[in-house]
């Protein structure tokens, strides 16, 4: 019996019934990854014995017991390397555990591999890793998107029954698009940050990536909650999203927001989710045309908040304490600036130049303090929308997935890629994409549903019923 | 144009400080590291401090709440909201090579720190120029983490213990309202008391737990505008802030005296050479990019963190002056030294408490005799206060005469013992029982009858010859006042 | 204040404060390429910000931390990714500002 394409649900009732051990689960998907990760280049690390001994340890009585997840190279885990995708941080081995990963430790889960990423989750293609691109596994000549393709592609490819990624501007949903899964960034807040190597601090945010929306709903019950080692989140009750996924979507209000189906979107993406927009009326629900008026200005303001943010976020990797230092320096200030030229990739320093810059002297109110406003009324455009729907449907990515070094030669190109993801994250709100189809070259096609701050029930609900209705996510890659 | 040099009297001098004060909490700012100076290097260190991937900072509530008290006690605005930034720059004493800090919403805006007699040098205490309560205005105060250590080695290398990295500190800094080194030294040192009394630090300089840096220019009497000001570093002491002005203040006079101008310089003071030497010229200044910290919420201090400052608030040594003179009766003078040090003060009402109308007594045994005596900076007695309260009671009464009451304040730190004790085993009770004191000048009267007939005779000095029998009889504890007064009244009988 | 649209950046000073040392080839090429964004972002200066406040919530609860001490990591941990240490100490070469 091969578990490696089960939902999680199905390896709970075999590992509880006995009919299978979690060693043998963990043994299973290693073979999986032996066969398959050569061509996809999902995984950066994987200790296999490691997770046997842990798998051996598991309580399956705890709700994810015995179930392997992969972990996005940025969040920490005790005595594991950390390299986010950088050359900087090779060698570093993390002293503590990230607050996620304690959790899923509590809730039985068996920790399995770390996965590929854009450096310091810095892209939409992953092909700014410092450790090679991942593939897509539904066309290996493709990117898997970005930043956390590798994670995307692991459990797109049945690598990972499920992993953890970030999301900052769209690094889960994007992937999760493009790879055909299940991808949730919480609303702001709902899940620590403590342990998250940081990007942009005001929008990174922990995620899933699952097979199907009930074990995202399962996952984020598991990760999500207060953390006092984290200023940000906050303290509010975790819901049972898990138990409020089947009411259907009869009677509720789903927005489509004006602004998202704009000239530029390949026109098989937009035929995919005009057609579930359709399957959601046919469930009863009623579709609202919205209007986010502020939408052309999200990239922008994205583009300076995030890379002030990371411009300081980043100061930190310097060669003192851990991480590459340059060889034979003859001063600090030689080895500040050899250690981070040669340890950072261009993205990197791309990002941390132009944050540098918008925070300088002279620009700061016209970059970063305006950009700070600006993403106020692209706040303020999503709560008027959410006083006429519940939840807004948008495609996730305005193409599916392209091809590897196709867009690489000009940033501002990458960066576009975002477009119908990054707004949620300056809004600090909650997003979700699963399958809605596929390409004429079976590529695949992400569908977004947007919830307001804390609607993730609302907004698991409205994934759950176009997913139980469509074959989607049952399809798996030709690999 | 005066074409006469300017000596040292034309000219003004303009100082600001700003003080950094370690603020004495269990933990660090922003993560639960024990905050204690001296430990092994790098021993008070987690991920938090060391800036390691993926931490974040969370504010120590405490910290909050001392600096909210300092604002208080040192009358500031008291911001409703307040919020942190970063100050972005790269030394290697900076975990994250940004310090977490506060730009434009400080905890405290505005306030004055007056600067008592006591609080001056003593040699400046006695300088009729000395300006007395001067209030030197504040700027703001605001919290902020401290840096690394770091230890230089004779390779040139450096190694950094990152204990003190994190250490919540307060920053205050004031308005250029100081005229003189003397000022400096006592705007530190009503600070420093201030620190004290509320419990906010021990403000050590020579632990770091203090430190200032000073702002200094000087320009010809009578002139509007300002000089160009230097700023003077790693002063270590109280005093040393003193000598490093007094230097600094020659030095500018000198090179504006013979016709140079003033460089906007860091100085940095050499204690045993007694100099200021260039440390860095100013140029432009530092583009620290603040902006605020994303990883903190903004705190507001109006949700019970005010109302707990206000709760901690000490009396002030002012408030403390007057109250001791008008409950205790004790000098004007006899107060301002008491309340310079809280712990001695303390230490003086529970002394005094039990007999208010004693306090001036108990002040003069505690100041003249204790303070006179005892070793070590700010003493107080090792022994409970009621002894001096005893001691004060005993004098007050009469029951021990002025040289008794020495001696049992001499035994009493000798043994230990009240002077309760000490008076009966040394038999020193001074004996003011008119009974038994006439039943001493009965026995010398009927002893001594020719010094009774040389009185009666006229000779008014004998009474003293029987007085000292008495004094004899009484083993010294007779009240000469009351022995006296009984042998003229029998005698003239 | 400086108009955004015709802002460039100098890419060789702002690498400098952020302790970048830039190959002459990286300073060309990301001079045109953050000219590229800066371009873009420009579009900003157009949005009527008037009227925005950036006070967040008025109903702010603090989340403060207890003045407690938490176990510190052993010092072999807290060294443990050391680059170069020495006697317990983080070791770096000669520091000039």
């Amino acid at each position: 019996m091969d578990t490696t394409s089960l939902t999680i649900p199905e390896l709970r009732q075999k590992l509880s019934s006995g009919a299978i051990r979690p060693r043998e689960v963990v043994d299973q998907l290693a073979t999986r990854v032996a066969d398959v990760d050569p061509k996809l280049r999902a995984y950066l690390q994987l200790d296999v014995e490691k997770a046997r001994t842990a798998a051996d340890a598991a309580d399956i009585t705890k709700p994810l017991g015995g179930v392997p997840i992969a972990i996005k190279d940025v969040i920490n885990v005790q005595g594991d390397p950390c390299t986010c995708a950088s050359k900087i941080l090779d060698g570093y081995i993390a002293p503590y555990d990230a607050t996620v990963i304690t959790k899923l430790r509590e809730a039985g889960a068996v920790l399995f591999g770390r996965t590929n990423m854009d450096e310091f989750a810095m892209g939409s293609s992953t092909e700014n890793s410092s450790w090679g691109s991942t593939r897509n596994p539904w066309d290996l000549d493709r990117i898997p998107g970005g930043s956390s393709g590798g994670s995307a592609a692991a459990v797109g490819g049945h690598e990972a029954f499920a992993a953890l990624g970030t999301d900052t501007g769209g690094s889960i949903r994007q992937p999760a698009a493009l790879c055909s899964c299940v991808g949730l960034k919480p609303t702001y807040g709902r899940v620590s940050r403590y342990g998250l190597t940081a990007f942009a601090s005001s929008l990174d945010q922990i995620g899933t990536f699952t097979k199907t929306v009930e074990e995202a709903a399962l996952l984020l019950e598991i990760i999500a909650g207060h953390d006092p080692r984290d200023n940000t989140s906050i303290d509010r009750p975790v819901p049972k999203y898990t138990q409020s996924l089947h009411q259907g979507v009869k009677g509720l209000r789903l927005g489509v927001p004006k602004e998202y189906f704009i000239k530029g979107i390949d026109p098989e993406v937009e035929k995919a989710v005009r057609d579930a927009i359709d399957e959601y009326k046919k469930q009863g629900a009623e579709i609202v045309e919205v209007s986010l008026p502020h939408t052309q200005y999200a990239v922008a303001v994205y583009y300076i908040i995030a890379t002030a943010e990371c411009s300081a976020n980043l100061a930190r990797f310097d060669g003192v304490r851990y991480g590459k230092r340059a060889q034979n320096p003859k001063d600090i200030l030689d080895m500040y600036g050899r250690t981070r030229a040669e340890g950072f990739g261009a993205e990197v320093k791309r990002r941390i130049i132009l944050g540098t810059y918008v925070l300088s002297s002279g620009y700061y109110d016209a970059y970063y303090n305006r950009a700070q406003k600006v993403r106020q009324l692209i706040g303020g455009d999503f709560r008027l929308a959410f006083e006429k729907c519940d939840a807004l449907l948008t495609p996730t990515s305005p193409t599916a997935a392209f091809k590897i070094g196709e867009r690489t030669a000009d940033p501002l190109q990458m960066y576009l890629a975002d477009i119908f993801t990054i707004a949620v994250n300056l809004a600090g709100i909650c997003g979700v994409s699963i399958p809605c189809g596929f390409t004429t070259n079976k590529l695949p096609i992400g569908l977004q549903i947007i919830g307001p701050k804390w609607g993730e029930e609302t907004m698991l609900r409205v994934a759950h019923a176009y997913e139980q209705a469509t074959p989607w996510h049952k399809e798996k890659p030709p690999l | 144009m005066s074409t006469t040099p300017l000596t040292a009297a034309d000219y003004e001098v303009v100082i600001g400080l700003e003080v950094h004060c370690q603020l004495k909490t269990n933990t660090k700012m922003f993560c639960g590291c024990k905050n204690e100076f001296g430990g092994a290097s790098n021993s008070h260190v987690c991920p938090v401090c060391l800036g390691l991937p993926g931490v974040l900072p969370v504010p120590n509530e405490e910290a909050i709440v001392k600096t909210l008290l300092t604002g208080e006690m040192l009358g500031c605005q008291i911001a409703t909201r307040c919020k942190f930034d970063r100050k972005n720059y790269f030394y290697p004493d900076m975990p994250k090579n940004y310090q977490i800090s506060q730009y434009d919403e400080p905890l405290c805006l505005g306030g004055a720190v007056t600067l008592d007699l006591l609080a001056y040098p003593k040699d400046a205490q006695k300088d009729p120029a000395t300006v007395i309560d001067k209030p030197i205005r504040l700027t703001r105060i605001h919290l902020e983490e401290d840096v690394a250590k770091s230890f230089h080695f004779d390779d040139g290398t450096s190694g950094i213990d990152f204990n003190r990295a994190g250490t919540p500190l307060m920053e205050i800094v004031s308005e250029a309202d100081m005229a003189s080194a003397e000022e400096a030294f006592a705007y530190l040192s009503a600070l420093k008391q201030i620190f004290v009394y509320g419990g906010v630090s021990d403000a050590d300089m020579e632990k770091g737990q203090m430190r200032c840096d000073v702002n200094i220019s000087i320009r010809p009497r009578g002139q509007k505008e300002y000089g160009t000001k230097c700023e003077l570093k790693n002063l270590n002491s109280i005093s040393g802030v003193r000598r490093a002005i007094k230097y600094e203040i020659a030095r500018q006079i000198d090179v504006l005296g013979s016709g140079g101008t003033i460089r906007q310089e860091t100085r940095r003071w050499d204690d045993d050479k007694g100099e200021t030497t260039l440390m860095r010229v100013k140029e432009k200044a530092h583009d620290y990019r603040y902006f605020p910290e994303p990883d903190i919420q903004a705190v507001r201090t109006d949700h019970g963190l005010y109302d707990r400052a206000k709760e901690r608030m000490p009396e002030l040594p002012s408030a403390k002056k007057v109250r001791l003179t008008e409950k205790f009766g004790v000098s004007a003078y006899q107060a301002g030294v008491l309340a310079a040090d809280a712990a001695l003060a303390d230490y003086f009402e529970k002394a005094a408490a039990p007999k208010p109308a004693n306090g001036a007594a108990v002040a003069n045994f505690l100041l003249n005799d204790f303070l006179a005596t005892a070793t070590g900076e700010n003493p107080i007695p090792s022994l409970a206060p009621h002894f001096f309260g005893e001691l004060a009671e005993l004098s007050a009464s009469g029951q021990i005469n002025s040289k008794q009451a020495k001696e049992v304040f001499a035994q009493m730190f000798v043994t230990g013992r009240s002077p309760a004790v000490l008076v009966a085993e040394l038999g020193l009770a001074q004996v003011s029982d008119v009974g038994a004191l006439e039943a001493f000048c009965d026995q010398a009267i009927a002893a001594n009858p020719k010094s009774v007939a040389d009185f009666k005779a006229g000779k008014q000095n004998a009474v003293n010859a029987l007085k000292g029998q008495v004094m004899k009889l009484s083993k010294g504890t007779a009240n000469p006042q009351l022995v006296g007064d009984i042998l003229v009244r029998k005698l003239s009988a | 204040m400086a108009e955004p649209s015709s802002d460039r950046i100098d890419v060789t000073y702002v690498a400098d404060l952020a302790r970048l040392r830039l190959s002459p080839e990286e300073i060309v090429v990301f001079q045109k390429q953050l000219g590229d964004v800066l371009g873009y972002v420009s579009q900003l200066a157009e949005v009527d910000v008037s009227h925005v406040s950036l006070l967040g919530d008025a109903d702010l609860k603090n989340r403060l931390r207890l003045d407690e001490v938490r176990p510190s990591l052993p010092v072999t941990e807290a060294l443990s990714n050391a680059p170069k240490q020495d006697n317990n100490l983080f070791v770096v070469p000669k520091m000039v500002e």
